[in-house]
């Protein structure tokens, strides 16, 4: 389980997180749905350890995220990145089994390397594919190399920053399917960021609204249409009146 | 007051680049040796600084030995003393001009790729996706390009100094008229043991220089392709003034007993 406590986080004079509390169930995929810079990226960073809270506290599994040995706590974590984050210098097979061939979770080349492959198969993607420098894929291909990273060692974990970002919608389809099968077949908990409503209803099994640095809704997923927050309804259906200003 | 905080304020901000300058040094010397070590990665970085600087470092020697001898023997043929070209050609590239121009070199070419490489991976998250591989970015990206540039930057030099060296006799030998056998024998004989240490120790410091710059501002780049713009141009400045300073002071210790 993963549990945010009144998280606040500031860079300079802009206060991002201003008391974020939100609860992730072990083996539940949650959605963080909002606008551009309210903050959503800044949540799922904190829980990494990647940028430190001024305030509040944040447990995985009963453990301060500031107090665990680091290497353990992160071989626990695969995490999907927003433009992929592929190493441009290695080729495909060794970006997927990067976590595998160095570390506490290195594993002989040769069986990284079939990992790798089996990871590659797993996210729709042929063997060939395995020896090419990330430059020469396509970003769908290129999203769905990152998955197979992100799963590689099997976490318990996975974190999804906007994955279906600049795909078109059946690339975009696809990823969602593919997020949520992987989800199911490993029973991992997962946290998603993205503003993508067809992701949210594909992906999640619970949502949560971060507005103005805080958690504005949260709820199951299939609640998000009755939900009587005007937050929520204004942002799902898009429009440009209501409590979010559409200057930001 | 406000003439006061005009000037208090860039030193402030200064004295504060200095600190996390430093700072970021420390920490890459105590991550030197400090597991894992990645020596796919140094190696690679070995391969990159040393060999594939081999060209930009010759050509540079041959031709500033070359006018070095050009115009020592125009200049000492003012007094009488055109014969001096071997030894000042010697003692002039292998103190100063060799690891000086290696080191500026190395600050145009591998300090600008490490900071671009670098910023780059920042800005497309790639230093963050090395922290949750739990890979420590300073292990694996700063450690490898420092201890490479730091251990093949004084075999650049020296091999810049020996090509110094030959720019200098060939047009000393073709076009000066010197004896060939004369100008090795004086060069051999003028040159001291401190001279070549003093040459091999400044390729060291600056390698290790233009690598730590190359990595800090990489790693402290802005946002963008501004960032990484930036970042490049911040680095190669900031390298070439410390190779500078750094020879100044280098020069002090070695020479000035």
């Amino acid at each position: 389980m993963i549990e945010l406590k009144n998280v606040h986080k500031s860079f300079g004079n802009n206060k991002v997180l201003r008391g974020v509390d939100l609860v992730v169930e072990r083996g539940t995929s949650m959605v963080i749905i909002g606008g551009s810079g309210t903050g959503k990226s800044i949540t799922i960073k904190s829980v990494l350890g990647l940028v430190t809270p001024e305030q509040g506290t944040i447990t995985v599994d009963g453990q301060d995220v500031l107090q665990t040995e680091r290497d353990t706590f992160l071989a626990k974590f695969g995490m999907l990145f927003q433009g992929a984050a592929l190493f441009d210098s290695l080729p495909v097979w060794q970006n997927v089994a990067f976590r595998l061939l160095r570390g506490s979770l290195k594993k002989p080349k040769e069986e990284a390397r079939e990992i790798a492959i089996e990871k590659l198969r797993r996210v729709g993607l042929t063997p060939d594919v395995a020896d090419r420098l990330p430059a020469e894929l396509s970003g769908g291909m290129q999203k769905r190399v990152g998955l197979a990273r992100a799963i590689a060692a099997d976490p318990e974990i996975i974190f999804f920053d906007e994955p279906t970002t600049g795909l078109d919608p059946i690339m975009a389809g696809v990823i969602n399917d593919l997020i949520r099968e992987i989800v199911v077949e490993m029973k991992a908990t997962t946290m998603t960021i993205t503003h993508d409503m067809t992701s949210v209803r594909a992906i999640a099994d619970n949502v949560a609204m971060l507005h103005n640095g805080i958690i504005q809704w949260t709820g199951p997923a299939a609640e998000i249409d009755t939900a009587h927050d005007p937050y929520l309804q204004q942002f799902i259906h898009g429009k440009p009146d209501g409590p979010i200003e559409a200057v930001r | 007051m406000k003439w006061l905080a005009a000037i208090g304020r860039p030193v402030i901000g200064l004295l504060a680049a200095i600190g996390r300058v430093t700072l970021f040094a420390m920490q890459t010397v105590h991550a030197l040796v400090r597991a894992p070590f990645y020596l796919r990665e140094f190696g690679i970085t070995l391969l990159n600084i040393g060999w594939l600087s081999l060209p930009v470092v010759g050509l540079t020697a041959v031709f500033t030995g070359g006018a070095l001898a050009l115009q020592i023997y125009a200049g000492g043929a003012r007094f009488n003393a055109e014969a001096v070209v071997p030894q000042i050609v010697a003692i002039g590239m292998v103190r100063e001009l060799g690891p000086v121009l290696v080191g500026l070199m190395i600050a145009a070419r591998v300090t600008s790729s490490i900071a671009a490489e670098i910023a780059t991976m920042k800005v497309t998250e790639q230093i963050d996706a090395l922290v949750t591989l739990s890979t420590h970015p300073m292990q694996y990206l700063t450690v490898p390009r420092v201890l490479a540039a730091t251990l093949v930057v004084p075999i650049l030099v020296a091999v810049g100094d020996v090509i110094g060296i030959f720019g200098g006799y060939a047009v000393a030998t073709g076009t000066l008229g010197f004896n060939s056998a004369a100008y090795i024998r004086n060069t051999v004989d003028f040159l001291e043991l401190r001279d070549v240490v003093s040459s091999l120790a400044k390729g060291g410091v600056f390698g290790f220089v233009a690598a730590t710059m190359g990595c800090y501002y990489g790693m402290n780049s802005g946002r963008g392709a501004q960032g990484v713009g930036r970042a490049t141009k911040g680095s190669v400045e900031a390298a070439a003034v410390l190779i500078l300073a750094a020879n100044f002071v280098l020069t002090g210790v070695f020479f000035s007993i």
